[in-house]
């Protein structure tokens, strides 16, 4: 057997700020994983999937990355529960392609397929669905994980380890590396849905109209444009979809109801200069994304127009330009739904120009201590580095944290460890768990030192 | 670790007196109370710093160093990094000396050159190992505009900063592919207790002026930068005025 390929490499999240440089190990079997945890060094080794977090968890400056990618096979795929037993470097993307021609679904998409299951697992992703069906970790009936001594352990989620299993749930990699899980999918009759649009022309009665029948929906997520000042502040797009059945389809489509559906155009090219967002442009592109949607009701999308229309692009993210970008995204619990206006107001007061802004209302969270979503709105916004953006984070920091609410970890990349102790009363719960199984600190991420997570 | 906006959680000042250098500190930590490790010799001036920073919510360290004592240089950057990553190293030691007694006191200039240039040398490499095996950082090196086109007026010191600088510029290239940026300071003639009663020369600065453009450059990543900015373009200019006018300009 030959030893899993090895290099220096300068690493950097989907927001391309404060790159860092490890080495990047490429195993193929939990074998070679556990061989390599087991040599790492005092900088210590964590897991990479395919770099979509904002932030620094899948960064080890100094230390051991593991470019989980090279794990990539579905074991089995069970027509009829709908259970998939796969690699944790599998995406969510080859997992559709596999798994739709079965009539499964993935219940937990984010805004891009390019995510592994083992990222999904570690940052317990949440999608447009979460109202109904909850985080990623609700959908893993048992995962394979490498703890820090090398020994291979299977988690479920009641069992003796519940404990691990949810520490490791939403734990950012830093618990141990997963390596296999097997995943509990819907069952769907078509790969289209039944879409709602509306457009509503300020954010109070955006949010208004998103509060009132979200559980008719089975997918449910706002944009809004956050240039626009005055009467129209934070006017939007409610889209709102169930899946298609095979009757709601067109006789053309219904040929092939569980088409993978999802084209990529083009790819970005890595040509930008910084400052490619501005007021211009963002009034620009939020007039045309309003426009382009107006009020249609029981309309048919396929997965990229509904859920993925940024995925029609390959690495979008360099059109933010050199300097990178960073999304904050938080949660506040639902009676504080005054927080989003306000947070708004500041960014648009500080001249700071965010074009891709999402607002959706979560439902209920799950027991992993460290999972993000928890009932209430989440914000989404993405704002290119500049002038004055550090300063206005801490103060948003500030109004999320005061209201009870807390941040995204697969987004963070730049708060201070005490907003998230503050966001986070498990931390310390957490810590303990993963404390037992790590003692010696061998699991260890650029995001846990800046955080001080471990 | 350095977050997405450019804020480090940690600092070590090397020449822990420093006015330029305790300016940077300040300007750094003005946005977020930080670990500083400051390293000079033992001085009130050190002991009012440490209490000045801690004021500000700093967790501050001090570290007996010596430029001098080069065979002590490693030990200190090691403590310096014991107690976790540091973020940004800041080599702002030095000394201005009097040029006509530099030029003419062989123990005058070797001291100069010891303290400006073997220290800045030994202090770099020492550094540079820590840095490289930590993955990531920033160091910074004060240099000097003097260091560019050596003048009648302070040579001695004009070759010491034109050494360290050199010595800097190679690091940057060394260190870049382990994730470390290194950045050469040319600040012009700024206003400290070093350059009390000299006449300043156009363009002259303060400390703080100059602690924003290191700050600035260590954001934003940048390896070579003037303080203030324009001097760039004088210094330019400068380097290819003729010997006999160059002579003659009242520097």
């Amino acid at each position: 057997m030959t030893s899993p390929a090895s290099e220096t490499r300068s690493l950097h999240g989907w927001g391309r700020t404060a790159p860092t440089v490890a080495t990047v190990i490429t195993p193929r079997t939990p074998e070679e994983v556990a061989a390599a945890v087991k040599a790492a060094g005092r900088r210590g080794i964590i897991a990479r999937g395919l770099g979509r977090s904002y932030g620094d968890p899948a960064q080890n400056a100094g230390g051991t990355v593991l470019d989980m990618t090279g794990l990539a096979r579905i074991h089995s795929i069970d027509a009829d529960s709908g259970v998939v037993d796969l690699d944790a470097g599998v995406s969510l993307d080859a997992l559709m392609r596999r798994a739709l021609p079965f009539g499964l679904w993935v219940p937990v998409l984010p805004g891009t397929r390019q995510v592994t299951i083992g990222g999904a697992i570690g940052a317990d992703i949440h999608g447009k669905a979460h109202h109904v069906v909850g985080s990623f970790g609700n959908h893993v009936e048992a995962m394979t994980i490498v703890l820090a001594d090398g020994s291979i352990r299977e988690l479920t989620p009641e069992g003796p380890e519940a404990e691990l299993f949810w520490a490791t749930v939403g734990g950012m990699g830093l618990t141990g590396v997963i390596v296999r899980a097997r995943l509990k999918l819907h069952h769907v009759e078509t790969a289209y849905f039944k879409v709602d649009t509306e457009q509503i022309d300020n954010l109070a009665e955006l949010m208004a109209r998103q509060t009132q029948d979200d559980e008719k929906y089975a997918e449910s997520v706002s944009w809004f444009d956050a240039v626009t000042t005055g009467e129209h502040f934070g006017r939007g797009l409610l889209t709102r979809a169930n899946h298609a059945t095979l009757a709601d389809l067109t006789p053309r489509q219904r040929r092939n109801p569980l088409k993978f559906d999802a084209p990529q155009l083009l790819t970005v090219p890595d040509v930008f200069p910084p400052g490619m967002l501005n007021r211009v442009t963002g009034r620009l592109f939020s007039e045309l994304w309003y426009r382009k949607s107006p009020t249609k009701l029981g309309a048919i999308q396929n997965i990229t127009q509904f859920l993925h229309p940024l995925d029609i692009a390959g690495e979008w993210n360099r059109g933010y330009g050199p300097h990178g970008f960073l999304q904050y995204q938080f949660v506040v619990p639902l009676e504080r739904g005054d927080v989003i206006r306000t947070v708004l107001e500041r960014m648009t007061e500080a001249g700071q120009v965010s074009a891709l802004n999402v607002l959706k209302r979560f439902g209920e969270g799950n027991r992993a201590p460290l999972s993000f979503p928890k009932p209430g709105w989440t914000l989404c916004v993405d704002i290119p580095i500049g002038p004055g953006l550090g300063e206005l984070c801490e103060e948003l920091d500030r109004i999320v944290l005061d209201a009870g609410g807390r941040h995204y970890l697969a987004k963070e990349s730049r708060t201070t460890p005490e907003a998230i102790r503050r966001g986070y009363p498990r931390l310390e719960e957490w810590r303990k768990v993963r404390a037992a199984v790590d003692p010696a600190g061998v699991f260890a991420s650029d995001l846990a030192r800046r955080l001080e997570l471990i | 670790m350095i977050d997405a906006v450019g804020n480090p959680q940690s600092i070590l000042l090397l020449g822990g007196t420093s006015e330029i250098g305790l300016a940077a500190v300040e300007a750094f930590a003005s946005d977020r109370p930080m670990r500083v490790v400051l390293a000079a010799r033992p001085s009130q001036r050190l002991a009012d710093a440490k209490a000045r920073l801690e004021a500000r919510g700093c967790a501050v360290e001090t570290l007996d160093f010596d430029a001098t004592a080069l065979d002590t240089h490693t030990a200190v950057v090691d403590k310096a990094f014991a107690e976790g990553d540091v973020d940004v190293a800041i080599v702002a030691f030095g000394l201005l000396g009097d040029n006509e007694e530099a030029w003419t006191d062989v123990a005058k200039a070797v001291e100069l050159a010891q303290v400006n240039y073997t220290a800045a040398v030994s202090v770099g490499v020492a550094l540079g190992d820590r840095l490289k095996q930590q993955g990531h950082g920033s160091l910074v090196a004060l240099s000097s505009v003097a260091g560019e086109r050596a003048r009648r007026s302070n040579f001695v010191y004009g070759s010491t900063k034109a050494g360290l600088d050199a010595f800097y510029t190679g690091l940057t290239e060394a260190l870049r592919p382990f994730g470390v940026t290194v950045t050469v300071v040319r600040p012009g003639f700024v206003h400290t207790k070093m350059t009390e009663g000299l006449k300043p020369a156009p363009l002259s600065t303060t400390p703080e002026a100059v602690a924003e453009v290191i700050v600035h450059a260590v954001r934003t990543k940048q390896e070579l930068v003037w303080a203030p900015a324009p001097l760039r373009f004088v210094m330019s200019a400068l380097r290819h005025v003729p010997r006999p006018v160059f002579r003659r300009l009242p520097l």
